[in-house]
């Protein structure tokens, strides 16, 4: 188990120091910075001096070995258009992020697992059915779009929630479930099968003739194996949330992270940009290795292995 | 068996009419995509400031010659949304064709070589995963300049993942089959093995993959394109459409309902189709 | 007084009532004394698991019993709803399975997946169903039980697992224990053992025990009585030395002849074999399902073949005269 949990320590160091790499060459994909910095007016000494300031006159190899050395240590770097360290921006936005990010999983899962039970608790029938469409429906859902729908609907016709802004809980109800839906077809899918094949197996109708009562049955004895893949894939699933928030957080004008990587894309601020998805992946590996974590807590076979 | 026989009479029933259904939406917008030109009823790019925001046919006051209406500067919608699935369909299939070529490769690669091969394989699909796409086809389109050949080799370097896992675990599966043990012991080259044995038995769950991937980068181009950093204006994309229309949608919800109704459409279509397909395939590999 | 598990008549079929179904069980009938083993014997699929599951009301979905009687304990089990057959099952009958390595549930402890039955059953404290597993593991043979109710299932052996499967049904003290084909999974020295703690069980707790094998051997060693079964039909019943000697059925006698017996073999005779398989039995099948594979069978074969006595307590189905 140590060793397991080691090796996949070595993994995630090695893919984070890939990001770092591909992050590095992204922002470097357009050429000369300084020009693109200092914008269209800019005569050629301005381009030379924001050349110098930024340090953009050195060595490509080196520029990237200062950036990781800084990075290591939590520095990572200025933006220019905000004016402010990178790593501060980024902590100021991140409650946003995580908060919608977490508002969306728990819908996704508050929605998905009893959905995912019913289904498999009444496999092949018209309920069954009607849960496999939800999921293909959701599947389908362009999240923008459904953004605008619900916009247009709960905030405009009926006015019940407010369209952007962040100031109260009610401005994460909409982008929550926008959010949600992109993962409930997955979530609810993998119950539905995790819970068919636990039903099936020989342990439940061990616990039938064990006479226990129908909810100890299905929660206690089949949910516990089902929930084993779902709690993984819900954590990852929550790493996808965060990277695509970037688009959610844009429809309801929600200044989390990736509303800030979006406004740094537009403004060419490099330092934000690739800081930003070095955190996000981060934040994925992190996320990997706590669903790892919680499989050893969820399956004694993995404990002990 | 008979009782699994029994139950799954009901279900095929219904799972081949969703398929049909989904066959005949993917059917009808690859016949929109292909046929554009002859089938638009006006010209897409065409502006008419005098004939702004006309409403679609089912509402009152609505202009018999434009059936959906006209957008914020005048511009036929039903030609636009016709146009529009050309652009779709055009992305996702070569956006497929990219990522198909790069994660087969790797995934057959991993899955027949095995060992460090396959051990890279695995660190480059783990890397790929932790990268948020969104957010770096947005970097790359923004700093480069949005062009259809860029947003579509980006998106191709980017969803290539499910290809190569489902190639390597597959291509793993056949390697152990006796057929290709046999091949082995016939002295066949890795060349043959790999394009006689293994490639046609895991075929058909990569055309599988591929319907779900057209559908996943079509949704990807569209939200890319509502950014503003997808498909450059005034190509009319439909991601395109409901950005620009988004200004207008609380007193004329119609120009953000009817490029998303398409939208959702068509991907569920597609996704129908492969489920379909998945199905049909998987009934076929176990007689 | 009635038996301890009475079934009359059963008849279970899978898939509905459409020409598609299949009759698992066709009207088989048998009794359980109290504090008697009765093995119920036949080839793969005869519905022998069938039978043990329908009374136990165990069936997979798409499995419908029906019976003219099923009673135990003289209680009718037919009227029971799913709540009263929970409440019995585990309690007063219990059963065991054939496959030990996936019959535990693998997120659990030993400790955990025994007490929960007692505590269901009879309200116990944690505390007390504890002793109790521990006493009942002792009892099965488990050293350190102490030890073993805080593992899981999977570091058990195949061997430990089905004692502890044994020990878990003991909870509450059964009348009726039900063991379909317990020994078939394990190794041939271990299957010697469990099946000594079987019989050993039985004769100390007084348990009703109907075991269902395909094993001659251990019919022998162990039944009191011995119900043949034959695609879904009880074929012959008879108390355990009188159908050794005295086989009726052509198809028991098939049976025995493939067990050798030492001394009343020769070295160089070939072991006896019956030819062909069990035959798909469809809904409105008449006659004798042996027919085919029967070197006594003639046209009058195919139509109903009454139930014949051989003695008080054996009778068979078929034919031909005892």
């Amino acid at each position: 188990m140590f060793q397991f949990l080691l090796r996949r320590l070595i993994v995630a160091l090695l893919v984070a120091a890939t990001v770092m790499v591909l992050a590095f060459v992204l922002t470097r994909l357009s050429g000369d910075l300084a020009t693109s910095i200092a914008g269209a007016n800019a005569t050629a000494a301005d381009i030379e001096a924001i050349r110098k300031a930024y340090g953009l006159d050195r060595p490509v190899i080196t520029q990237f070995f200062d950036w990781v050395g800084r990075a290591v240590t939590g520095d990572l770097g200025e933006s220019y258009f905000f004016k402010a360290r990178v790593a501060s921006l980024i902590g100021e936005r991140m409650p946003v992020t995580l908060t919608l990010g977490l508002t969306g999983l728990v819908i996704a899962l508050v929605v998905s697992l009893p959905l995912g039970i019913l289904a498999a608790v009444r496999e092949n029938t018209g309920l069954d059915r009607f849960v496999q469409m939800v999921a293909l429906l959701g599947q389908a859902m362009p999240s923008f779009w459904l953004g605008l729908l619900l916009m247009i609907t709960f905030g405009l016709q009926l006015g019940w929630l407010p369209i952007s802004g962040t100031g109260s809980w009610q401005n994460y109800v909409m982008p929550g479930v926008v959010l949600a839906f992109s993962a409930i077809p997955a979530l609810t899918r993998l119950t539905r099968a995790g819970m068919i094949q636990a039903m099936g197996s020989d342990y439940i109708r061990t616990a039938r003739a064990k006479g226990l009562s129908r909810a100890s049955i299905l929660l206690k004895h089949a949910l516990r194996n089902a929930a084993i893949p779902v709690v993984a894939i819900a954590a990852v699933q929550l790493g996808f949330m965060l990277g695509g928030s970037i688009v959610i957080e844009q429809v309801f004008a929600l200044h989390g992270v990736g509303f800030l990587a979006w406004e740094s894309i537009a403004k060419n601020d490099f330092p934000v940009v690739q800081a930003v998805v070095l955190v996000l992946a981060v934040i994925y590996v992190a996320l990997t290795m706590l669903a790892d974590l919680m499989n050893a807590v969820l399956d004694p076979r993995l404990r002990s292995a | 068996m008979t009782v699994a026989a029994v139950n799954a009479g009901p279900k095929r029933g219904w799972k081949s009419a969703s398929t049909w259904i989904g066959a005949v939406i993917v059917g009808t917008a690859a016949i929109c995509a292909v046929f554009a030109p002859l089938l638009v009823p006006h010209d897409p790019f065409a502006q008419d400031l005098g004939k702004r925001l006309l409403v679609p046919f089912w509402m009152e006051g609505t202009d018999p010659r434009h059936l959906l209406g006209t957008d914020q500067l005048g511009r036929d919608y039903l030609s636009r949304l016709i146009w529009g699935c050309r652009i779709s369909m055009l992305i996702g299939v070569t956006v497929t064709i990219v990522s198909g070529l790069i994660g087969i490769t790797i995934g057959v690669l991993g899955g027949f070589m095995g060992g460090r091969v396959d051990d890279a394989v695995l660190f480059a699909i783990t890397t790929r995963l932790s990268i948020p796409v969104v957010l770096v086809a947005l970097a790359v389109v923004g700093l480069l300049g949005s062009s259809l050949p860029l947003l579509v080799i980006t998106l191709g370097l980017l969803l290539w993942d499910r290809f190569a896992v489902v190639a390597r675990s597959t291509t793993m599966q056949v390697r152990n089959l006796d057929f290709v043990a046999a091949a082995w012991c016939a002295g066949c080259s890795h060349f043959r093995i790999l394009s006689r044995e293994v490639l046609p038995n895991i075929a058909s769950h990569l055309v599988v993959v591929a319907t779900l991937e057209i559908a996943l980068a079509i949704l990807l181009e569209a939200a890319l394109s509502f950014l503003g950093l997808g498909v450059p204006p005034p190509l009319p994309s439909w991601g395109l459409m409901i950005a620009e229309a988004k200004d207008y949608m609380f007193f004329s919800p119609w120009v953000i309902v009817i490029p998303g109704v398409a939208l959702f459409v068509l991907v569920l279509g597609i996704n129908l189709l492969g489920d379909g397909l998945r199905d049909l395939f998987g009934a076929r590999s176990d007689p | 007084m009635s038996a301890l598990l009475e079934i009359e008549q059963l008849e279970v079929t899978f898939g509905g009532r459409t020409h598609r179904s299949t009759a698992a069980v066709r009207g088989a009938s048998l009794a359980v004394e109290r504090g008697e083993t009765h093995c119920l014997v036949g080839e793969s699929g005869c519905g022998k698991s069938v039978t043990a599951l329908a009374v136990m009301n165990l069936l997979a979905r798409g499995g419908e019993r029906r019976a003219r009687r099923l009673s135990f304990q003289g209680d009718d089990l037919l009227k029971l709803d799913d709540g009263g057959m929970a409440r019995l099952r585990g309690n007063a009958m219990a059963m065991i399975f054939q496959e030990p390595m996936t019959s535990l549930n693998p997120a659990y402890t030993v400790g955990s997946q025994m007490t929960e039955v007692l505590r269901r059953h009879k309200r116990a404290s944690q505390r007390v169903a504890t002793d109790r597993a521990a006493d009942l593991l002792a009892r099965v043979g488990i050293t350190a039980p102490g030890l073993r109710l805080g593992q899981f299932p999977h570091q058990l052996s195949g061997g430990l697992r089905q004692r502890v499967m044994i020990a878990m049904a003991l909870m509450c003290d059964p009348q009726l224990l039900v063991a379909d084909e317990p020994t078939t999974a394990l190794d041939v020295t271990v299957q010697a053992q469990i099946l000594r703690l079987l019989a050993q069980l039985q004769r100390d707790l007084g348990l009703g025990l109907l075991l269902i094998t395909h094993d001659l051997g251990i019919v022998a060693r162990v039944a009191h009585r011995v119900s043949v079964m034959y695609a879904g039909e009880v074929v012959e019943s008879a108390a355990t030395s009188e159908l050794f000697a005295n086989p009726c059925h052509p198809y028991t006698q098939g049976l025995l002849r493939c067990v050798p017996v030492p001394g009343k073999i020769r070295r160089d005779q070939p072991l006896g074999s019956i030819p062909g398989t069990v035959p798909r039995v469809g809904p409105g099948f008449e006659g004798c399902a042996f027919r085919e594979r029967c070197s006594f069978a003639d046209a009058t074969c195919a139509h109903t073949i009454p139930r014949r006595n051989a003695g008080a307590t054996h009778d068979y189905l078929c034919r031909l005269p005892a």
